[in-house]
């Protein structure tokens, strides 16, 4: 039976009209008796009081000096938000109870006083608590912690943040045991994950789970372009005037998009249109943190009428006053849309509105299965991971900084957290003598080593020095290597607008304009890591696309998209130039099938066409796409080049496919998996930040932040001498276990491969199909560069040169270079940049 | 392989696409900032780097030898990464430096990593070599005197090509009509952009590059505009000179 509030709280609950919720009574009471919780409940409605009451009740009967409760948040923002919002019944109440956060932007004068005096109530970051737990003082700090307060675990869970963040709570159950856990989550696919997550032992012993059903189910609807329905592209610009009505409509609207260069071209469209000036602003994650906060601050303060934001505002601070929610462009996963559709209108029992507008006519198709996903309450999204070697490298170097332990006790401790609950001693073993001496084959480096072992075979730290450079590195987020953009004005430096990537900046030369932080800027020059800019520009903008912003298609919206397209009697929900589309495309070819591979091959102009409908998300169609390529190439078949998106993957070749069910043999994960793996700039991309993660590149260095680059030593160069003589190094396991999803998505290829075996349709047409023609238009506007075809690009560049400059004849029109990929940047960028490469090289 | 010919000062050189360039008349080769036991020299300071890099040069050197079979071989200075860097070559690497002082006669020219001669180890130390018309030194200076050839190293020099909306980076030989300045050799060695102060203005008229490539070389202009930046930039990898020292 649920209990009631203790005074003064209910005294304070009453005085604001508030009854205290069940599930506020519930984490309560499981506090009372000692056991964690894990909170499932949506956003609003007094979820984070919840995991805060039973500490306040605590420290209202029992005042004290130390940490009575740590709290722990994946944004910075959140915890600066909730100290204030906590502070509120703290002062109205007159509890004595000392609130501070801390993370890396906390001034070092009150990082110092919190080490001696440290309030009530922590309220940090992984990445700080790491930096607290790897300290001398650790265990006196907590020895009397009572509570850990988790927040949004479901985004933690599974990634390499959360994996430290579990080993760092393995470590405060051993400082404090009695410590009990609440577990703060959204609704979540995978409950048990999670209850593992928060548990203990890793294997979700002693925690309850309390669960708030979800409020009225949202009100979805989608939004389709007056005249005609794209075939291709995915940024919906079409659609910015119907967007700009239903802005006037509203109070406030959070326009979500799925790419940063989408949200900077759908701010421009919808500013051109903007006749009214309504106040309407831009938000990615990109953009210079201040100018961040200061549209946040706008929206707080209502003096927004709407926002076009990426993932940026996915997460975080309940901004209240959201009247509706505009997704532009495909969901890509029920969980996603619903978190984003979350956003409007927090409050438990009143409906959100949301709009989705599709790009396209595939968009169409997720749209309407998106929208299913979501009446059926049918959430998406992996289950997590096992936790990542090269963060356990990490924490292992962190604790031996705080102080000496035994291997044994290490591991023990280290498997208390569910990410690591499965770990082999054998692979625990490798992880620490990495850290100890580089772990490598050739016993080079005994002298060199960061820890060494005593009599009793206790690990140490080597030295302080050893032990500052690891605090100074801890984290596990790892940048691609940005540079700033700022504004440059006739009276000087002017602000930082944000970052972009490297390569990106390579590409420009001065008085190219591109488009930034909504506005127009004309490139000037590269002083340092600053890319300076000025106001304004001609011709044609580019817009920076960032690796890896964009979210593959999840497996059960897949599912439920290939579904849609096999039940030809639920087409009727679809506006009707898709269902003539899909019809002619049912009586032209066939459907790709739920569980059989539909591969299509055809002619058109001097090209022979492969398009395969996998539906496995545009990560692994890359994936996918470098390692046929590879094989046609084997096969004799000149494979030209390959694009791939959510839903398929498409070839071109000099000469016709054949054969097609043994280009899709599952034995290309073999030796084509590790040719393509030696070259690879995803997997190259992938090992640096392994490599970053582990401690074996550093990313800072004392006194060193501008000369941080001459400090390191490349990360391909390690990979190409480390994959050519210890392949099976652990740093290389590690890479490989990464590569099994994110960017280069290897598992779920495999698990495709495997399931289509011997069900792969092979429709041999005499042209192109109507369901093939969305690809054929993305061709030269999507795909990705790979470290193998750079040879040819460069190859091609110089007959270019060549050509222009009356060296060299063109090419007969057959002969054209072989590029199997293209670019991950705009078509417009693709084009220029050839007709301009003449006496242009840095 | 394809190697690429170059006229400098009378003579015909060849550029291999591993970063060597050939004398064939004089069969001379000379490579270019090896920084051997550069793994071990970030070791000392707690960054375990694979072991590997000084193997790994090696055998690439070894590979050109076996091709080119030359007489002469000039390391052009920074051959290791730091003073003391011969004494900590395993044995057998040490072995196999030894087999090629033998087989050739090797100038170890010395570079500002490696002002000293390499402690134990043969050849013949020396600040610059000249040959015939070519002079070969660490880092290049000034204008070299009529009918004089210069080769050079120190800059790790390397390109950027746009390509297809993405930038080709790679290592790269830069020329003009009396200079010729080579890419680093060592597997663990970074570059310096062309367009960098410290490399442009050692060819005020302008040159080509020659970027490395698996099979063969890819050439193109460089660039004469004053280099973008106004300050010497390296873009990844350690510059040269290199603090670690």
């Amino acid at each position: 039976m649920v209990g009631t509030l203790p005074e003064p709280f209910a005294g304070w609950f009453a005085a604001r009209g508030w009854r205290p919720r069940r599930f506020q009574l519930e984490v309560l009471e499981a506090a009372a008796s000692g056991h964690s919780a894990l909170l499932i409940a949506p956003t609003g409605g007094g979820k984070t009081l919840a995991g805060f009451l039973p500490s306040l009740v605590a420290l209202q009967a029992a005042p004290r000096e130390d940490i009575h409760t740590l709290y722990v948040s994946p944004l910075k923002a959140l915890a600066t938000d909730i100290a204030r919002n906590l502070t509120v019944p703290v002062q109205e109440m007159r509890l004595a109870v000392s609130i501070e956060t801390r993370s890396g932007d906390t001034p070092a004068d009150r990082r110092k006083r919190q080490r001696e005096r440290p309030p009530n109530i922590l309220l940090t970051t992984p990445e700080s608590l790491a930096l607290l737990l790897s300290l001398p003082e650790a265990p006196k700090m907590f020895a009397g912690l009572a509570a850990i307060v988790i927040d949004e675990v479901h985004a933690l869970a599974g990634s390499k943040r959360g994996d430290q963040l579990a080993l760092c709570l393995a470590r405060l159950s051993r400082l404090a045991p009695a410590a009990r856990r609440v577990g703060l989550s959204a609704t979540v696919p995978h409950r048990q994950a999670l209850l593992d997550y928060v548990s203990p032992d890793g294997r979700s012993t002693g925690v309850r789970l309390i669960e708030e059903p979800d409020g009225a189910p949202p009100a979805l609807a989608m939004m389709l372009p007056e005249g005609a329905l794209p075939w291709a592209g995915h940024m919906g610009l079409f659609s910015a005037p119907q967007i700009l009505e239903r802005i006037r409509g509203a109070g406030m609207t959070i326009v979500f998009v799925n790419t940063r260069a989408q949200a900077e071209l759908l701010f421009q469209e919808l500013w051109k249109l903007n006749e009214q000036t309504l106040p309407i602003a831009l938000h990615h994650g990109s953009l210079e943190l201040s100018l961040r906060r200061r549209v946040e601050a706008e929206m707080a303060a209502g003096r927004l009428r709407a926002v076009v934001a990426t993932a940026s505002l996915d997460l975080g601070i309940d901004w209240g006053g959201v009247d509706q929610v505009i997704q532009v462009g495909a969901p890509k996963g029920v969980s996603r849309l619903l978190q984003r559709v979350g956003r409007a209108n927090h409050r438990m029992d009143e409906a959100s509105r949301a709009i989705l507008v599709p790009a396209n006519r595939f968009e169409v198709l997720e749209c309407e299965a998106a929208m299913q996903g979501v009446a059926a309450r049918e959430l998406d999204g992996d289950p997590p991971r096992p936790g990542g070697l090269d963060v356990l490298a990490q924490h292992l170097l962190a604790m031996a900084c705080s102080a000496a332990y035994h291997p044994d006790d290490m591991f023990a401790e280290i498997t208390r957290a569910a990410p690591y609950a499965a770990l082999p001693r054998a692979d625990f073993d490798d992880v620490l003598r990495f850290v100890e001496d580089g772990g490598y084959a050739l016993a080079a480096y005994e002298r060199y080593r960061k820890l060494f072992r005593d009599s009793e075979g206790r690990v140490h730290v080597k030295s302080e020095r050893i032990a500052r450079l690891a605090r100074m590195n801890l984290g596990t987020i790892v940048d691609a290597p940005l540079l700033k953009v700022r504004l440059v004005g006739k009276r000087g430096r002017g602000p930082v607008l944000g970052e972009v990537e490297e390569y990106f900046v390579n590409m420009l030369r001065p008085g190219d304009t591109f488009m930034f932080a909504g506005r127009l800027l004309r490139f000037i020059r590269l002083h340092e890591t600053v890319a300076e800019c000025a106001e304004g520009g001609t011709g044609e903008p580019m817009v920076p696309a960032y690796a890896g912003a964009r979210m593959p298609l999840t497996t059960s919206l897949a599912d439920r998209v290939r579904a849609l397209l096999n039940t030809p009697a639920s087409w009727h929900a679809f506006p009707e130039p898709v269902r003539e589309w899909l019809s002619l495309q049912k009586a032209s070819s066939r459907m790709p099938g739920r569980s059989d591979l539909l591969v299509e091959t055809f002619p058109r102009g001097d090209r022979h066409y492969l398009v395969a409908y996998c539906f496995e998300g545009r990560n692994a169609h890359q994936t996918l796409g470098m390692l046929i390529t590879r094989r046609m190439e084997r096969f004799g078949m000149a494979p030209l080049g390959f694009v791939a998106t959510d839903y398929v993957l498409g070839t071109w070749s000099a000469n016709p496919p054949h054969d097609v069910a043994r280009l899709f043999e599952d034995d290309m994960l073999g030796d084509d998996l590790e040719a393509w793996m030696a070259e690879s700039s995803m997997l190259r991309r992938t090992f640096r930040n392994v490599a970053v993660v582990a401690g074996l590149i550093e990313r800072n260095h004392p006194g060193a932040e501008k000369n941080r680059r001459q400090l390191t030593v490349n990360s391909d160069l390690i990979y190409d001498v480390l994959r050519r003589h210890q392949p099976d190094h652990v740093l290389l396991r590690a890479t490989r276990a990464d590569a099994a999803g994110g960017m280069t998505d290897l598992g779920r290829v495999a698990g495709m491969l495997k399931r289509i075996k011997g069900r792969i349709r092979h429709m041999a047409l005499s042209r192109v199909s109507p369901l093939a023609v969305p690809v054929l238009l993305d061709i030269g506007r999507e795909s990705v560069r790979s470290g193998g075809a750079e040879d040819r690009l460069l190859e091609e560049a110089e007959a270019l040169i060549a050509e222009a400059t009356g060296a060299a004849e063109p090419p007969p029109a057959l002969q054209r270079p072989r590029l199997p990929t293209v670019h991950r940047a705009n078509a417009v960028r693709l084009r220029r940049s050839q007709g301009t490469l003449f006496g242009h090289l840095r | 392989m394809t190697a690429a010919p170059l006229h400098l000062a009378g003579e015909r050189l060849l550029l291999d696409p591993a970063g060597a360039l050939i004398w064939p008349e004089a069969r001379l080769l000379a490579v270019a900032d090896l920084h051997l036991e550069k793994g071990s020299s970030f070791a000392r300071r707690g960054h375990l780097l694979p072991p590997w890099d000084t193997r790994a040069t090696l055998d690439r050197l070894s590979l050109l030898l076996r091709r080119y079979h030359p007489r002469t071989i000039v390391a052009l200075g920074d051959s290791f990464h730091d003073a003391a860097g011969a004494g900590r070559m395993l044995p057998g690497e040490a072995a196999l430096l030894g087999a090629m002082t033998e087989a050739a006669r090797f100038i170890w020219v010395t570079g500002n990593h490696d002002p000293a001669p390499p402690a134990g180890i043969a050849g013949e130390p020396t600040d610059e070599y000249r040959q015939g018309s070519l002079l070969f030194r660490h880092i290049g200076r000034g204008s070299p005197a009529e009918g004089t050839g210069e080769i050079c190293g120190h800059h790790h020099p390397k390109a950027s090509v746009p390509a297809r909306g993405c930038a080709v980076t790679r290592p790269c030989f830069v020329a003009d009509g009396r200079r010729i300045m080579l890419p680093a050799f060592g597997a663990y060695t970074g570059g310096l952009d062309v367009g960098s102060h410290a490399i442009a203005a050692l060819f005020p008229r302008g040159g080509r590059v020659f970027l490395l490539g698996r099979d063969r070389l890819f050439s193109f202009g460089l660039g004469q505009k004053k280099a973008r930046g106004s300050a010497p930039q390296p873009r990844w990898g350690p510059s040269a000179p290199d603090p670690m020292t």
